[in-house]
């Protein structure tokens, strides 16, 4: 069987998810590890939104607050089951990227930049101010998943960190199976022609405005359910979740990593997460080093850190 | 085979535009039937691209109209006029630079290989063989314009050559009714301008409509059935090879320009 770039990808991740948790030095790091998991699945929605499609979204934690709060929320007042929640928060996310999505991107440019901006915080404001429904800037409980019990009931009996670790990961290689899925299909191949040239697109008889409003839906479910998972195991959600600061956070990850790469973006969703963890003064300078990181990548590897290592390395190999 | 015999494809009725109050094209009008070359030539600034951009749908004409098999499509947005069987290449390339050149290939075959992205994003049975179907059209249409052993290479390592035979590849696969080819053989040495001569020829001898803007004069005379001669945005010559080289305006516009060229001795 012939090892494609897609197979290779999911083969890494499956191993990393699978070998890494025998180096852990204490349980901390399982959390540590579903951290960086449910970055790489907000950050590969941003690869295919702007590695794939070559648009760029500065409000994507808007996304990511309406997936954590739906979580809390809708339990509660709709009576939904938490996993149920999920699926409703990525439906909201998805409508609204929709209708923000659809009038932005008929126009050419950046304009899809600026109206996500406003998206994010205005996301961010609701949240913070609907302290009726939100519970404000503290932050609301969210109720518990209920998987880890039924695993246990099954057999398995994992502890709560091991149990979202492994639930995290097992959702990201999922994500990332589907973002390769589309890179190589006739509709991902279309939105890396549009990123290549509009007016050649637009030729070949690709509907360029439906296309990209596609990929921001997409990615914008990415964003949610990333939300989603972080408010389920953390079972506490606050509006920081929506902040601009965490919209700033996917992009500098995705664009460090390699944001026309799957594999390359959630390496740079790994290193900006496990940063701050292991040096803790980095907490202080978080947004300092986020604009360092992003100045530095844009001067010397323009296409990332994993794309460029690559590089390099089968340049070395002829 | 007179010109009359056929069903008129494309006809471009009383086409204008003006930037600012300049009239970059004025009142041209023209007919492109199946199986036929029609060439628009005239000197640099005469607006045959802008012409071009017009009836493609990349601007909008002030006045007139395009028909196309008879339907109004002035003004449609390209992507619409593609759906209706029409393609175009470009004077200054319009390459995916940085996907490979089969990919290049087979973006040209979206229009019969897009289908519901959920199909897509779970990589369906459906998906594959859409996807598949495409890729063996793309390295046919690879090997007939000879570029296929360059197929895994990334597009914009090409020669310009062959870019511009790899933008024709791409034209071509939307299996079109009318394609019109903005300055295909520019850049290109005598070798690749005689490829490009045959492989223009072959493909309006399967019936497809062509619309030509070239300046290699000898190729224009050869393979062209109908000429146009544009000179600042107006017409000013139209008719067989033979009858517009003899044309006293045509050799005026020329002159001093490219007044050898214009005779048909190639």
């Amino acid at each position: 069987m012939r090892i494609t770039p897609k197979l290779a990808t999911l083969l890494v991740l499956a191993a990393l998810v699978a070998i890494t948790p025998f180096f852990f030095p204490s349980g901390y790091y399982y959390r540590v590890g579903a951290l960086i998991f449910v970055n790489g699945i907000a950050v590969t929605g941003i690869v295919i939104l702007t590695g794939y499609a070559g648009q760029i979204s500065l409000g994507h934690a808007g996304f990511a607050g309406i997936g954590g709060y739906a979580c809390a929320l809708a339990p509660v007042h709709l009576g939904l089951h938490p996993a149920l929640a999920v699926v409703l928060g990525a439906a909201v996310s998805a409508l609204l990227a929709y209708l923000v999505g659809r009038p932005i991107l008929r126009l050419k440019g950046y304009y899809l930049g600026v109206a996500t901006l406003g998206f994010g915080i205005l996301v961010s404001m609701v949240l913070n101010n609907e302290r009726d429904l939100t519970r404000g800037p503290d932050g609301i409980d969210v109720p518990e998943l209920g998987l880890r019990a039924l695993l246990k009931d099954q057999g398995l009996n994992l502890t709560n960190g091991e149990f979202w670790y492994f639930f995290c990961g097992i959702c990201l290689i999922l994500g990332a199976w589907i973002a390769l899925n589309l890179h190589d299909s006739p509709a991902g191949r279309a939105l890396r022609a549009l990123h290549g040239s509009e007016v050649a697109a637009r030729t070949v008889g690709i509907d360029v405005a439906r296309m990209k409003l596609s990929a921001f839906v997409i990615s914008a479910v990415y964003a949610s359910v990333s939300g989603s998972l972080l408010a389920l195991q953390n079972k506490f959600i606050t509006p920081d979740v929506a902040g601009f600061m965490h919209s700033i956070e996917m992009v500098t990850m995705a664009v460090l990593g390699g944001v026309g790469s799957v594999l390359g973006a959630i390496l740079g969703a790994g290193i900006l997460t496990l940063l701050p963890q292991v040096l803790t003064v980095f907490a202080e300078y978080e947004q300092m080093v986020l604009g360092l990181v992003m100045v530095l990548v844009m001067i010397f590897l323009r296409e990332g850190l994993l794309p460029s290592i690559l590089r390099r390395l089968r340049g070395r190999g002829e | 085979m007179t010109r009359t015999d056929k069903e008129t494809l494309l006809a471009v009725e009383g086409l204008g535009i003006a930037f600012g109050g300049l009239k970059a094209v004025n009142d041209v009008s023209f007919e492109v039937k199946p199986g036929e070359v029609v060439s628009i030539i005239g000197p640099n600034g005469a607006g045959k691209t802008t012409l071009f951009n017009m009836i493609s749908g990349v601007y909008r004409p002030g006045s007139g109209r395009v028909r196309l098999g008879g339907e109004d499509v002035t003004g449609m947005a390209p992507h619409l006029l593609a759906r209706r069987g029409m393609s175009r290449t470009f004077q200054n390339l319009q390459i995916f630079q940085s996907i490979t050149v089969l990919e290049n290939a087979v973006t040209g075959y979206h229009l019969s290989e897009r289908g519901p992205i959920l199909a897509d994003l779970l990589s369906l049975p459906s998906s594959r063989r859409r996807a598949r179907a495409a890729e063996t059209g793309a390295r046919d249409l690879l090997a007939r314009v000879g570029l296929e052993r360059a197929a895994e290479r990334e597009a914009g390592n090409l020669s310009y050559g062959s870019l511009k035979r790899l933008e024709i590849a791409r034209a071509l696969a939307l299996d079109p009714k009318v394609l019109l080819l903005d300055e295909p053989a520019a850049g290109c040495n005598a070798v690749e301008t005689e490829e490009i001569d045959h492989l223009i020829a072959e493909v309006a001898a399967s019936g497809v409509a062509i619309l030509l803007v070239e300046h290699d004069m000898k190729m224009v005379m050869r393979i062209s059935n109908h000429i146009v001669v544009l000179d600042h945005g107006e017409r000013i010559a139209e008719g067989d090879p033979a009858m517009v080289s003899r044309d006293p305006a045509v050799i005026a516009a020329y002159l001093g320009a490219d007044a050898e060229g214009i005779h048909a001795d190639g």
